[in-house]
């Protein structure tokens, strides 16, 4: 059988696929041999080639001998050089899937050794902080300053913005069913205590998840992939002590801070809707706002900011040590430390909530 | 037996280096096992062998960034596998390490860079350090670099930064991975200089991970040949004597470019 190739041959248009040539060879008896006239041939690239490998696939499962004869010279290396190294066996990726339970098993064991893993570097920070307690810890004062101007100052427009909105969402909600029974004033105790004991911490360690959490694991991932962290580690400095232990403490002391400047700013937000819309005064709201919160409240609240700023920070961190070694690792870094570090703030109010009520608070 | 803190010392003053029965995996997966070598005081030992066989994690367990599967690593006579925290990050410091990309800290000048172990484990003044750094600099060719970041250098000057920190503390001990990886013929014949000139005049040991046939042949002078086939070393020694020498295909096809052995050059990758 004599295949004609004729005219050009190009990727983009339409070149004629393999599958003609097998159904043409699978109709009727199989030709003994399987030749090819390029006399018409105008132009051909990676199509022609890809068209003759498989043509030469096709001849080898059925027994065909094959004559290349015919094709100009150019693409009779290139096929042969296609062909030159034979196919590593399982080069290919496997198709074949695992089987359900199998699976959840490798899911389970996964969430398993992310959890231990968790602990372990838990466990090595404590250590780290034990030796910055006592003086003994390796890291740059610049570095420390540098994160806290980052997390800090850097941070406080956005949480004020973001803390002001809340404030004003929770005051319209409570102003709409208060005033109903002429209760309109107790819309400043509605939003001064959900400030302050809830969405101040809550709402500060989002936005520091998403902010901060990130730019940590993204650093650190980096700092991965260049072999950064391994240059420290063969130099004799731990990258806990010199890398987490500055940006951790940096978080710990910041947050409360910007806690506190978040839960100013919604109380200021419920006034604007009570001034503006309720008719109070301001200084019948400012009023009630101090006769309803307690010390509790607020210790309560930046107590809370705390934790989850300890808890943005180990995400973050643990995250970018966890990093692979491409620049799209970084990327999943950041995605996963803005996940877990979130994950476990809300866990951890939840816990708070549970432990404040038992206690009473 | 000397105590522990004591033999680290002794350990570093024959810096010589043994493998014994190292088996490298990741997880079930091993990479390469059987690894016996010895690196002799005031070596330029070469890791050589095909891309992809293992040479950069066998550099990386000998610094101890990774730990052998099996077997141990030993410098002197300590035992870095089996030492404690302590000893290893003391035996540690005495090592410099140039990595593959340089992996100079982005955030830090170049002063800063080589500054850094300076000042963690000297007892210099900050003035003392910066100078320090810019004679470090000045051997490497750089001089006057001191405030540059990382990213306003070239990768071949990134590579010489990375090994003026690398002598920082004059190590004894100096690993290069991939050194010419990214140079150009007359940067990479410098670097070989340098290298030279290290051995010859601080009379550190050198290992060195690198496939650039001309490097290996101008500083060699004791090497380990490891083979991605076979999942081990095939042959170790002087490479010059190798060429001579040798009878393995695999060894006279990676040293003659695939001219002798057997088989092309491009069935070898």
């Amino acid at each position: 059988m004599i295949v004609g190739l004729a005219g050009p041959w190009h990727l983009g248009k339409d070149a004629p696929s393999a599958s003609l040539l097998a159904r043409e060879l699978s109709g009727g008896c199989p030709p003994q041999r399987l030749c090819f006239d390029s006399a018409r041939l105008t132009h051909w690239d990676s199509s022609l080639i890809s068209f003759l490998t498989q043509a030469s696939e096709i001849c080898r499962a059925r027994g065909i001998t094959e004559d290349r004869g015919g094709l100009p010279r150019g693409l009779r290396r290139l096929v042969e050089l296609a062909e030159a190294v034979p196919e590593k066996k399982g080069a290919r990726a496997g198709t074949s899937k695992a089987a359900f339970l199998a699976r959840v098993g490798n899911a389970s064991i996964g969430y398993g050794t992310s959890v231990s893993e968790f602990l372990e570097f838990l466990g090595q920070l404590t250590l780290a902080l034990g030796k910055f307690v006592r003086g003994k810890a390796r890291y740059r004062r610049i570095d420390f300053l540098e994160a806290v101007q980052q997390c800090g100052a850097g941070a406080l427009g956005i949480v004020t913005l973001i803390a002001f909105l809340v404030g004003v969402i929770l005051a319209f909600m409570g102003a709409v069913q208060l005033s109903q029974f002429g209760a309109a004033i107790y819309v400043a105790d509605l939003v001064g205590i959900g400030m302050v004991r809830e969405m101040g911490a809550m709402m500060t360690a989002i936005i520091m998840s998403g902010r901060t959490g990130a730019a940590f694991a993204a650093k650190l991932g980096t700092m991965k992939v260049t072999q950064e962290i391994d240059a420290l580690t063969t130099m004799g400095i731990s990258p806990l002590e010199f890398l987490v232990l500055p940006r951790t403490l940096a978080l710990i002391l910041m947050m409360p801070l910007l806690c506190l400047f978040a839960d100013l700013a919604g109380i200021v937000g419920g006034m604007f809707v009570g001034v503006g819309m309720l008719d109070l005064s301001i200084t019948n709201y400012v009023r009630e706002t101090i006769s309803t919160l307690t010390l509790l409240n607020l210790f309560g609240g930046l107590l809370k900011a705390t934790v989850y700023g300890a808890l943005i920070a180990i995400a973050g961190c643990l995250r970018g040590f966890q990093c692979g070694n491409s620049s799209s690792a970084v990327g999943d870094a950041a995605t996963q430390a803005v996940v877990t570090s979130i994950v476990m703030v809300v866990a951890a109010c939840g816990a708070f909530a549970v432990v404040f009520s038992i206690l009473g608070i | 037996m000397p105590d522990a803190a004591g033999s680290a010392e002794s350990a570093i003053n024959e810096a010589q280096i043994t493998v014994r029965d190292v088996t490298m995996a990741y997880g079930s997966f091993v990479l390469m096992s059987g690894l016996n070598f010895t690196v002799r005081r005031g070596d330029i030992f070469i890791i050589m062998g095909g891309s992809g066989c293992g040479k950069s994690t066998l550099l990386r367990h000998l610094i101890g960034l990774k730990d052998p599967a099996t077997g141990e690593i030993i410098y002197g006579d300590v035992n870095f596998t089996k030492a404690e925290p302590a000893i290893r990050e003391k035996l540690l410091r005495r090592f410099g390490v140039l990595y593959q990309s340089g992996a100079l800290w982005s955030s830090m000048t170049l002063a800063e860079n080589i500054g850094l172990p300076l000042g963690e484990f000297t007892d210099l003044t900050p003035v003392q350090i910066r100078e320090v750094a810019a004679l470090k600099l000045a051997l490497v060719g750089l001089k006057g670099f001191e405030d540059f970041y990382p990213s306003q250098i070239s990768g071949g000057m990134q590579k010489r930064a990375g090994l003026a920190r690398a002598m920082a503390l004059d190590p004894e001990v100096l690993f290069f991975d991939e050194p010419s990886a990214g140079l150009d013929p007359i940067s990479s014949r410098l670097l070989d200089d340098l290298i030279l000139e290290l051995r010859d005049n601080l009379g550190a040991t050198i290992v060195v991970v690198t496939h650039e046939l001309a490097s290996i042949f101008t500083i060699a002078n004791n090497s380990v040949f490891l083979d991605a086939e076979s999942r081990t070393q095939i042959a170790t020694g002087d490479p010059h004597e190798m060429l001579a020498n040798s009878h393995d295909a695999r060894v006279r096809r990676f040293l003659t470019r695939g001219q002798e052995g057997g088989g092309s050059a491009s069935s070898h990758g």
